[in-house]
C-alpha cells in the first residue's frame, strides 16, 4: 500500500524543523514513497517478478546563501537526526553563492488541481500474466520470430513538497507500462524491434495483441538490411525517434546551458530558429498526461508555454537559481519539460514521403552523438529506403551527421502527432543531411 | 562494515531462517544487503555548485527456480517486510520445484582496501583543491570559457546471506575526480573533458600536484578541437589509441559475450563457440583481479569470487561472462560476472576490466601503413544492439590520416561497425596496451556498474565514420 499525505507530511515537517533547531535559514525537503511490480515473459514462459517498495528523503539546508543537500531511503529518525546534522555541518563550511535561494514566495504553486494522474485500479500479477500471454501469442504467430519478450510493470507514487516559507503540496500519480520486444531471424542473421505503451490509467492501456503484433512487424520488416552508399539525402524521423529533436532543443535551452555560455542556441532568445510554420508548446496541465504537473521540483506554479512560436525561439526553461544568474523569474522548468510537443505540421505522412523521389527513413539510432555545445550531431542509424513514396528495403550499419542549427532549420513536420509519451513528434523530415556508410 | 541488523527488530539468525525457509524448494537465491554512502560536490562557473551526501540502504530478496526469477526489494529491514518479501516470492515460484544450489567458492584474496574514501579526505581540503583547479585552469588565459570539476566518492558494504546460512562480505570503495573545461577563440566553442579513478582514496590520485595531469589533458583535448575540421564520411582505415578506445572491445564484442544474451540466443555471437571470431593475434580477457581498478571486485554481487576470464584467444572464442542463473542454465560454472547496481536491482552476467592484449607492432607502424583514414585517440561514449551486433561509438579527438602521416584534427563522429565482423578487420596489434583512467560506467537493462578497459593501438582495415564531409 502506498502511503498517504499525513506520513509524508509528518516526516517533511520533522525535517524543516529540526534543520531550523540546528541554524538552517532556509529548508527544502522532497519525502517521496513508491511502490512498483513487475511481471516479465520470455517466450511465453514467466521469466522474473519483481516487487519494489522505495522511500526517499531530499532535503536541502542553507545557511543564508550557503546551501548543501542530503539524500537518504532511511526514514527512522535517529537517522534522520544524523543527516540532517551533516547537511548542517557541510553547509556551515560551503562557500557561499549570491544565487542560492529558495524560490519567490509569490511564484508558488497557491492550489492543486486533480490532473487525473491516480489510478487507484490494482492490476494484480496473476492479471499480468494473462496480459503477457497475449503480447507473446501474438507477437510469435510468424515464424521468423524466435525470440520474444514481454513485460508489465504497475508504479503507484506519492510525494510530498515543502519548504521553510510555508508551501507544502504534494499527490498522487500512477504508471502502466507494457512492453514487447521480439527478434526475428532469416540466414542466420537476427534484427530486434519492440513496441511500448505506457499510461496514467489501466483502461487507457493498449491492447496486448497490439503491442504483439507491432513488435513482431516491425522486427520481420527489419529483416536483410543492407548498407548504402554515402551521400547528402533528405532523412525522414519516425515518431518514435522525432522526438528527440525536441530533447535536444529542451537541453540547448535550459536556463543553465544557458546562464553558463554552453548552448547553441546562446543570444537565440526572439531569433528565427525553426521555420515559421513550426511551433513547440510545453504544457503541464494535460489530464492523464505522462509528464503533467501542478508545480516543478521547487514548488512553483507551472504553466503552458509557447517555447517556439512561428519559428522563433521564445522561452528558456528557468529556474530559481539560473533565473536569478540570467535576472529572470523562474518559469516552473526546475526539473525540465513536462509534456512538449510540436504542433502539427500541414503534410499527412503519406504526402510527406512522396514530397521528394528519395529519402532515408530512420527507425531507430544508437550512440550519443549529439554535443549541445556545438550542435555538432553524429549517430548510428538504421531504417528503411522510401523510394517513390514507398518503404522500399531495410538500411543499417550506417550514421546520419549534421548540425543541429542547420537542422532545426530545414524541418518540415507530418500531421501524425499522438501524445503517446511525454515528449511528442509528428513525423518529420530533415532535408540534407550526410549519410555515412559504404 | 555494517551491521544491517543492528537497531532492528531482527536478528542475523532470525534472518538466515527466513531465507532459508523460503528458498527450500528453490535452485538459487539469496538475501543481498546494501548499505551505500555517497557524495557529490561539484565546482561550476566559478562556484561550489552543490555538495551532496547520499545514504541509501535496503535489501534485495530473490528466489531463482529454473529460468525464473523472483525478487523483491524494500528500504525498511525489518521482520514484517522481510516476512513480506518472502510471502511474495513464495507465490511467485509456487508452482516450481527445484534444488538448492550450495556451492559457492571461497576466496581470502582481497584487490582493494577497507577505506571510506568521503571520511578519508575532509570536507575543506575537497573544495579547496576544487577552487585550485578553476583558478590553475583560468590562468591559463581568457581563452578558458567554462570550468566544471567534481568529485565523486562512494563506500559500499554489501552482505549475502545464503540458504546454507553462508555469510559473504565484501566492502567496496570507489573514488572519481573529473576536470571539464570548455575553450572559446574566434566564436568557436569546444570541450575537453579528463578524469581519473578508481578503488583508493582521493589522495591517490591527486597527490604530488597530479590534479594538474588531469586539468591539462582536458585543457589539451578542448585546445585541439578548436583546431578541428569536420570528420570526413565513409568508410575508411581506422588506428585506435591505446587505452580508454577499447570501449570499442566493450561494446562490439564484450556485451556480445554476456552469459545472458547466449542463453537465450539473442546475441549475434550465440553460434560461434570455439570459431574464429577475430583475427590471429587478438587475445581479449574480463579480468575482476586487478588491484584498485575501477572494474575490480573481490567477490561479485552474487558471492563468487572474481577471477580472470579469458573470452577470446588468439582470435578463438573460448567463454562467456556468467552468473549463476545464466551459468547452471548452460551447464558451465559461474565466472565471477554477476553484478547489480544496486539491492533495488536483479544480478545480470556483467563485464569487470575488459582487455585486448598486446601484440608486436609499434603505433607509428599501424599509421605509416594508411593512406587515407582517421587516427582515433579518445572517446566519449558507446552503444551496441546486441542482436544485429552493430555499434557505435563517438570520437572526442581524432585526427585524419593522409599518405602514412597525421594530419589535421577533426571534429567529434560517430564510429559505426558490426560486432561479429570487426575483430577480423583487426589487422595489427600494437604493442603499448594501456588501461584506462577509471572512468567507464557501463549501462545494461537500465543497471549502471563501473567498469575498466584496455587494450594497445590497433589498426582497423574498414570502419565507417560518420562524418559531414563526402
Amino acid at each position: 500500500m502506498i502511503k498517504d499525505q499525513e506520513f509524508l507530511k509528518d516526516i517533511a515537517s520533522f525535517c524543516i524543523e529540526n534543520s531550523k533547531k540546528l541554524g538552517a535559514t532556509d529548508v527544502g525537503v522532497k519525502v517521496i514513497h513508491s511502490v512498483s511490480e513487475n511481471v516479465s515473459f520470455r517466450n511465453k514462459k514467466l521469466d522474473e517478478s519483481n516487487r519494489a517498495d522505495s522511500f526517499a528523503v531530499n532535503l536541502t539546508t542553507y545557511i543564508e546563501k550557503k546551501k548543501s543537500s542530503i539524500n537518504s531511503s532511511d526514514l527512522s529518525k535517529s537517522n534522520l537526526e544524523k543527516l540532517i546534522e551533516r547537511c548542517i555541518d557541510a553547509t556551515k563550511i560551503t562557500p557561499s553563492d549570491e544565487n542560492n535561494s529558495l524560490p519567490d514566495k509569490d511564484l508558488m504553486s497557491k492550489e492543486i488541481r486533480d490532473l487525473n494522474l491516480y489510478d487507484e485500479t490494482h492490476y494484480p500479477n496473476n492479471k499480468k500474466i494473462e496480459f503477457l500471454k497475449k503480447v507473446e501469442e501474438t507477437a510469435s504467430t510468424d515464424e521468423k520470430i524466435v525470440n520474444t519478450e514481454a513485460g508489465f510493470t504497475e508504479n503507484k507514487n506519492n510525494f510530498i513538497l515543502a519548504n521553510s516559507n510555508g508551501f507544502l503540496g504534494g499527490y498522487k500519480t500512477s504508471n502502466f507500462s507494457s512492453s514487447c520486444v521480439a527478434v526475428s531471424r532469416i540466414n542466420g542473421a537476427m534484427e530486434r524491434d519492440y513496441e511500448f505503451g505506457s499510461t496514467r490509467f489501466l483502461q487507457d492501456m493498449m491492447k496486448p495483441e497490439e503491442i504483439g503484433k507491432i513488435a513482431a512487424n516491425k522486427a520481420i520488416k527489419k529483416l536483410g538490411p543492407k548498407k548504402i552508399k554515402s551521400e547528402k539525402i533528405g532523412v525522414i524521423f519516425d515518431k518514435r525517434i522525432s522526438k528527440g529533436i525536441l530533447s535536444t532543443l529542451a537541453s540547448a535551452i535550459s536556463a543553465s546551458a544557458i546562464a553558463r555560455g554552453t548552448s547553441f542556441l546562446k543570444d537565440q532568445i526572439n531569433s528565427e530558429v525553426f521555420p515559421n510554420s513550426i511551433n513547440i508548446i510545453d504544457d503541464p496541465k494535460i489530464e492523464k498526461g505522462l509528464g503533467s504537473q501542478n508545480f516543478d521540483s521547487e514548488g512553483v506554479e507551472t504553466n503552458s508555454l509557447k517555447l517556439v512560436e512561428n519559428g522563433i525561439l521564445k522561452n528558456y526553461l528557468i529556474d530559481t537559481y539560473y533565473g536569478k544568474k540570467l535576472n529572470l523569474k523562474s518559469n516552473g522548468r526546475s526539473g525540465g519539460t513536462t509534456n512538449l510537443y510540436f504542433e502539427n505540421g500541414a503534410l499527412s505522412f503519406k504526402d510527406l514521403l512522396n514530397s521528394e523521389k528519395k529519402f532515408l527513413y530512420i527507425t531507430e539510432t544508437i550512440g550519443h552523438g549529439g554535443n549541445i555545445i556545438t550542435g555538432d550531431y553524429s549517430v548510428g542509424a538504421s531504417g528503411f529506403m522510401v523510394e517513390d513514396g514507398e518503404l522500399t528495403y531495410p538500411v543499417s550499419e550506417i550514421t546520419i551527421a549534421g548540425n543541429f542549427k542547420e537542422m532545426f532549420k530545414n524541418i518540415t513536420l507530418a500531421n501524425d502527432l499522438e501524445m503517446k509519451y511525454s515528449t511528442n513528434a509528428p513525423t518529420l523530415l530533415i532535408n540534407q543531411m550526410t549519410v555515412a556508410g559504404k | 562494515m555494517s551491521n544491517f541488523f543492528k537497531e532492528t527488530d531482527i536478528d542475523t539468525s532470525q534472518a538466515e531462517a527466513i531465507v532459508t525457509e523460503t528458498l527450500k524448494n528453490c535452485d538459487d537465491g539469496e538475501l543481498y544487503l546494501e548499505n551505500h554512502k555517497s557524495e557529490s560536490i561539484v565546482l561550476d562557473d566559478n562556484k561550489i555548485k552543490s555538495s551532496t551526501y547520499n545514504s541509501d540502504q535496503g535489501y534485495g530478496f530473490r528466489a531463482v527456480t529454473g529460468e525464473v526469477v523472483a525478487y523483491s526489494h524494500s528500504n525498511d529491514i525489518s521482520k514484517e517486510s522481510l516476512r513480506k518479501s518472502s510471502e511474495n516470492l513464495k507465490d511467485t515460484l509456487k508452482s516450481k520445484k527445484g534444488t538448492y544450489n550450495h556451492e559457492i567458492p571461497k576466496t581470502n584474496s582481497k584487490y582493494y582496501e577497507n577505506i571510506n574514501p568521503i571520511e578519508s579526505k575532509t570536507f575543506d581540503s575537497k573544495i579547496d583543491l576544487l577552487n585550485s583547479v578553476n583558478n590553475y585552469l583560468r590562468s591559463k588565459g581568457s581563452i578558458v570559457n567554462q570550468v566544471t570539476a567534481n568529485f565523486l566518492g562512494e563506500h559500499k558494504s554489501i552482505e549475502i546471506i545464503r540458504s546454507d546460512n553462508q555469510v559473504l562480505k565484501d566492502d567496496r570503495p570507489l573514488v572519481r575526480f573529473n576536470v571539464s573545461v570548455v575553450l572559446e577563440k574566434d566564436g568557436k566553442k569546444e570541450t575537453g573533458v579528463y578524469g581519473v579513478g578508481g578503488r583508493q582514496s582521493y589522495d591517490d590520485y591527486l597527490k604530488d600536484g597530479s590534479w594538474k595531469d588531469v586539468c591539462d589533458e582536458a585543457f589539451r583535448i578542448a585546445n585541439v578541437n578548436l583546431e578541428s575540421k569536420p570528420a570526413p564520411a565513409g568508410e575508411m582505415k581506422v588506428v585506435l589509441g591505446p587505452g580508454w578506445p577499447a570501449i570499442l572491445i566493450h561494446e562490439a564484442i564484450g556485451h556480445g559475450l554476456e552469459g545472458d544474451f547466449n542463453r537465450k540466443k539473442t546475441s549475434a555471437f550465440h553460434n560461434l563457440m570455439g570459431q574464429q571470431v577475430a583475427s590471429e593475434g587478438v587475445t581479449i580477457v574480463d579480468d575482476g583481479t586487478l588491484h584498485q581498478r575501477r572494474g575490480s571486485l573481490t567477490i561479485d554481487d552474487e558471492g563468487t569470487p572474481t577471477e580472470n576470464t579469458v573470452l577470446i584467444e588468439n582470435g578463438i572464442l573460448k567463454n562467456y561472462m556468467q552468473d549463476r542463473l545464466n551459468a547452471r542454465l548452460m551447464g558451465t560454472k559461474s565466472t565471477g560476472s554477476g553484478r547489480r547496481e544496486s539491492y533495488k536491482h536483479v544480478v545480470l552476467p556483467r563485464m569487470r576490466n575488459t582487455m585486448m592484449l598486446s601484440g608486436k607492432y609499434s603505433q607509428d607502424e599501424m599509421i605509416s601503413s594508411v593512406d587515407k583514414g582517421i587516427f582515433a585517440v579518445s572517446f566519449g561514449g558507446g552503444q551496441v544492439d546486441i542482436t544485429s551486433g552493430k555499434f557505435v561509438f563517438n570520437c572526442t579527438e581524432a585526427y585524419e590520416i593522409n599518405n602514412g602521416k597525421i594530419g589535421s584534427p577533426i571534429k567529434g563522429a560517430t564510429l559505426i561497425g558490426d560486432g561479429p565482423s570487426i575483430l577480423k578487420e583487426v589487422s595489427l596489434v600494437g604493442n603499448d596496451m594501456k588501461l584506462d583512467p577509471g572512468i567507464g560506467t557501463c549501462g545494461k537493462a537500465g543497471q549502471g556498474v563501473p567498469v575498466g578497459v584496455a587494450q594497445p593501438s590497433i589498426l582497423i582495415n574498414k570502419m565507417t565514420v560518420g562524418g559531414t564531409k563526402l
